[in-house]
């Protein structure tokens, strides 16, 4: 059943993923994307990374669609044909894709739990939040207790980030105040 | 305009349930999905939705831009100082949740809920700020 549910929504995933390439117009593209993104968190859930699929839920198709659609405002909703064909896009499109599907081949099977990645730190995580008697959601204490260093990175990581839109959004305006009073000191001059 | 009566009545119905949801997501983290940066997203879209509604203004009005684009740094200096603790009356390790109670489980919950409620502040100041940054251009 999970197999056929995972099938179903993978497919759909393909289907979209086509979709957004063929949609010329950006406010279809931008719904496609937050339908993508629902998506993507049905999968999540249906894996049961349920904390996963809540922030996809809520940053890919609420946050990202909100902004996105805000920015269409400012830019316009049509894409304009490419002017020439993108054959050397595509190639190294092609080459990328092909290189990273190569490079799966050697990883292990989805799901496995002798991989590489259950081996290293996770099993005494499990081991010691079971000992420690740690908050029964071990996501929870491996995120902010075991791993707290990490995200009081990952804070400041999206501190900078918002600084960062902050000021390349905003910044223009103080420069354009600053050319008014220049046109308007040189209005006087004048 | 007379359109936007279901989505005003819908809207208003639904804010205080996204708000309490939001903090219930932050306070249970501990023991269901979710946490500190998901209850932050929750609260900046519900602010977020309440700008698309009623008009950046009002939104402006609730939560004014100048304390939001505050908030966004005090959240990491509520993560950063919740490690001074442990350093100075503790072991001398940072974020060590160690000094936050006696028994081991009480303690540890209290860290995270003091490291997760600056992830909150920051996540949800940062996500609304980006939205009034976007706004601001397409209303001059």
């Amino acid at each position: 059943m999970i197999t056929f549910i995972q099938g179903v929504l993978l497919t759909l995933l393909a289907a979209i993923t086509i979709a957004i390439v063929r949609q010329r117009n950006l406010f279809g593209v931008v719904i496609l994307a937050g339908i993508y993104s629902f998506l993507i968190a049905s999968v999540m859930m249906v894996l049961d990374a349920v904390d996963v699929a809540m922030t996809e839920a809520s940053v890919g198709a609420g946050i990202s669609t909100v902004v996105l659609l805000a920015a269409l405002h400012l830019t316009g909703s049509r894409e304009y044909p490419p002017a020439h064909a993108a054959l050397l896009p595509l190639f190294v499109s092609a080459v990328t894709a092909g290189a990273l599907i190569w490079g799966t081949a050697e990883l292990p099977k989805f799901g496995v739990s002798h991989a590489p990645i259950h081996q290293n730190t996770a099993p005494k995580y499990i081991e010691d939040a079971a000992q420690h008697k740690m908050p029964p959601n071990m996501v929870t204490g491996v995120l902010a207790d075991y791993r707290g260093y990490d995200t009081l990175g990952e804070t400041t990581v999206i501190f900078t980030g918002g600084i960062g839109v902050m000021l390349i959004m905003r910044g223009r305006r103080r420069k354009s105040k600053g050319s008014d009073a220049k046109s308007k000191s040189r209005e006087r001059s004048a | 305009m007379k359109l936007d009566l279901i989505l005003r009545v819908g809207t208003k119905l639904i804010l205080p349930f996204l708000l309490i949801f939001a903090f219930y997501v932050h306070f249970h983290g501990d023991y269901g999905p979710g946490g500190g940066f998901q209850a932050g997203v929750i609260i900046a879209a519900s602010f977020i939705l309440y700008a698309i509604i009623f008009g950046l203004d009002a939104a402006k009005r609730v939560a004014p831009q100048a304390i939001v684009e505050r908030l966004v740094p005090l959240g990491v200096l509520i993560y950063a100082s919740a490690g001074l603790p442990a350093m100075i009356f503790g072991e001398g390790r940072y974020l060590d949740y160690g000094v936050y109670g006696h028994e081991f489980t009480h303690a540890h919950e209290w860290g995270i809920l003091l490291v997760e409620s600056g992830v909150i502040t920051t996540v949800a100041s940062t996500m609304l700020a980006i939205f009034y940054a976007f706004a601001d251009r397409g209303t001059r």
